[in-house]
């Protein structure tokens, strides 16, 4: 049956050993969209793309990627799903020991039997999408940071996968390849028709692409919305998120004894 | 690095790997030179085998023909029986005798035949009826001294 | 402040428990280990269906060590030699040499001291490298692209050790006796008919030679089984590597030390 929503994600708990990391989330991402997922560090954000790629199971609940529940999956119905997801992590995590071409190749070489000649023009065009049809015989190590994201999104997109997954993938760019960056992301997501799932806290370049946001603080969902609904929301965390405030419901002062106190006991031993 | 190149090298390796090998099997060991397949065997009684193992040489001549299969304890004679593996090569005589020797002064011990002169040849399963046990140090030195005692005595 | 004897707190109670505690870590982790090593066997289809993977690590584990194995083994045969000789002489036994040589290699020092410098050299390099790969979420992005770095990444790696540990300990053994000839022969002058015809009477194909393939196969099996396990389960920071690193050289040693005992107590106690 197909559901307008690729991916859902009812009521689900998730924590290391008495830790918990998710209290209760719930998101759904319907086909063709762009949805960033926000929130300030460590507060779960990269556990839900792990909780959609079946990297880890959740405590309670379930995931669904196109209609399937992830949980009911065995080790090779979550392999044949992986193979319509792409996923980009934060700093490419591209094989440092081979090229570029070969990078992009590697789904293309371990998961069909096309031959060579197909498989290169496959990969030239994909890296053609990102701009570095050029680069294709370069290593690894000698791409910049951008460069690199944008090989890696080359390689996440070989198999023209219906779901892709980045992982922070403003972090630490440039202005300029910031701005490359989310138009790749908006342009493959509208000309390929995939899905787009983004976690990020760059807010001011994510809200210039994205149709839905949601908004996580201490394993919740606190906020969702359009990106009008949220740069007009007046909600305390969302404010404090978008403007860039440096107090708020995220508290400036780690916790601490009164300050008083603490000055107090530096006088009386001087 | 270009596949055919890593290739060679791990080609190479290899080859050398096992000419090494190859190196020690045939020119650092010697096999053992009876196996049985192509060996038979002949049984042996002794009063005392002294420090004879399995697998110990069997020389005649000073050559080896053989290897020492299996020693056992009769108890209902008190004997060894010892099991010599003898290369199919070589045959002997019904009556040739085995010996105990020892290699050098306080080296191994092993056994060794002197051919008798029987026109019949020992066959598998056969028994060498002729022995001689090993020379036991201790024995040997009471003896010397019982020997002296005596010279000594009659005075 | 007075100091009271206080149970509780006392630095003996946290030690007994610090012990305790690691003890127990330490356990749980022989049973981790034992069942990724389950795991990499059951994986191992890849690395043998696809054997230029298993080629390509055989490269990086085998090749690259021949010249500290081949010069060490080089070393160490020379220095038998020289020991060999100095103390067979006071018994008039100097035409032993090759015997004494051949023994302590192929029996000893052959499989266990290449073992032990494979350890430091290629195993240390095999958990730094699959550390790296996972701290830089390769593995991850591997396991994303539905293929799975156990079979890809790993299993080839296992193998390629297991094949290439008894063929460095050959080489070591055999550079080790040219070694011993080179100063037995060569530089002191012990006859080398004697030093070569002696040795062939005195080593047994069996008995030795094989008893020694046999222990460098499991010298390469506990060593990069090690190491593997030791990279795939580093802390992905660069403090964990290097502590993985550290760790893969302390236990494959000590490891190949505690076998080399088990096995040679196995192998010749039938001597008698």
């Amino acid at each position: 049956m197909h559901n307008d929503n690729l991916v859902e994600i009812e009521d689900v708990e998730f924590g290391y050993g008495d830790r918990p990391v998710l209290k209760g989330v719930n998101l759904t991402a319907r086909r063709g969209q762009v949805i960033a997922i926000m929130g300030s560090s460590g507060c779960g954000k990269t556990t839900l793309l792990r909780l959609i790629g079946g990297q880890i199971k959740p405590g309670r609940g379930t995931v669904r990627v196109a209609g399937q529940s992830l949980g009911e999956l065995g080790q090779a119905g979550l392999y044949r799903l992986r193979r319509k997801m792409g996923m980009l992590f934060q700093f490419g995590a591209l094989f440092t020991d081979i090229s570029v071409f070969d990078n992009v190749a590697f789904q293309l070489r371990e998961h069909t039997d096309l031959p060579e000649d197909a498989i290169r023009d496959l990969v030239l065009m994909k890296l053609h999408a990102v701009g570095l049809r050029g680069a294709s015989q370069l290593m690894p190590a000698e791409l910049s940071g951008g460069m690199a994201r944008r090989v890696a999104l080359a390689r996440a997109i070989a198999l023209d996968p219906m779901l892709v997954m980045y992982d922070e993938p403003f972090a630490g760019l440039d202005p300029i390849s910031l701005g490359i960056t989310g138009n790749l992301i908006r342009r493959l997501t509208d000309t390929l028709g995939l899905t787009s799932l983004v976690v990020t806290h760059d807010v001011q370049e994510s809200l210039k692409i994205v149709d839905y946001i949601y908004f996580v603080s201490e394993g919740v969902i606190v906020a969702e919305g359009t990106a009008a609904e949220i740069r007009a929301s007046d909600l305390p965390y969302v404010h404090q998120f978008v403007h860039g405030e440096a107090d708020g419901p995220v508290p400036f002062h780690y916790p601490a004894p009164s300050y008083a106190d603490d000055l107090r006991l530096e006088k009386q031993r001087a | 690095m270009n596949k055919t190149v890593l290739d060679l090298w791990v080609g190479l390796f290899v080859i050398a790997g096992v000419a090494a090998l190859l190196f020690l099997a045939l020119k650092v060991g010697s096999t053992s030179v009876v196996s049985v397949a192509n060996s038979y065997e002949v049984v042996a009684r002794f009063d005392n085998i002294g420090g004879l193992k399995p697998r110990a040489p069997i020389k005649s001549a000073g050559v080896v023909v053989g290897r020492v299969a299996d020693i056992r304890f009769d108890n209902e004679t008190f004997e060894a029986a010892v099991t010599l593996r003898l290369d199919n090569r070589y045959a002997f005589p019904k009556d040739t005798a085995a010996a105990i020797m020892t290699s050098g002064l306080l080296g191994e011990q092993y056994i060794g035949l002197e051919a008798g002169g029987d026109s019949q040849m020992l066959k598998d399963q056969d028994r060498i009826f002729i022995t001689q046990s090993a020379v036991v140090l201790e024995n040997l030195i009471g003896r010397f001294m019982y020997g002296q005692a005596q010279e000594g005595a009659p005075q | 402040m007075p100091m009271t004897c206080d149970w509780k707190n006392s630095v003996l109670k946290r030690s007994i428990e610090n012990l305790g505690n690691r003890t127990l870590q330490g356990v749980w982790r022989i049973g981790f280990a034992a069942r990724f090593f389950v795991a990499v066997l059951l994986h191992s289809g890849t690395a043998f269906r696809r054997f230029g993977l298993t080629i390509r690590e055989m490269y990086f584990t085998g090749v690259l060590s021949l010249i500290i194995i081949l010069v060490s083994g080089l070393f160490v045969g020379m220095v038998l030699g020289l020991q060999g000789y100095e103390t067979l002489q006071t018994y008039g036994a100097e035409e032993a040499l090759g015997i004494l040589v051949a023994l302590s290699l192929v029996r000893e020092l052959g499989p266990v001291v290449a073992a032990l410098l494979f350890a430091s050299r290629a195993g240390s390099a095999i958990t730094a490298e699959i550390g790296l790969m996972k701290a830089t979420e390769q593995l991850s992005a591997m396991e994303m692209m539905a293929v799975d770095p156990i079979a890809r990444v790993v299993a080839p790696r296992f193998w390629a050790g297991v094949i290439s540990m008894p063929l460095l300990a050959a080489l070591f053994s055999a550079m080790g006796i040219f070694g011993g000839y080179l100063v037995g022969v060569q530089l002191i002058g012990v006859d080398e008919g004697a030093f070569w015809s002696q040795m062939k009477s005195a080593v047994d194909l069996e008995r030795d030679i094989l008893n020694g393939v046999i222990k460098s196969v499991v010298f390469g099996v506990a060593i990069t089984t090690i190491a593997l396990f030791e990279g795939y389960d580093a802390p992905p920071t660069a403090e964990g590597v290097s502590g993985a690193t550290t760790r893969t050289v302390v236990a494959s040693s000590l490891a190949v030390l505690a076998l080399d005992f088990v096995l040679t107590a196995f192998m010749f106690r039938g001597l008698n």
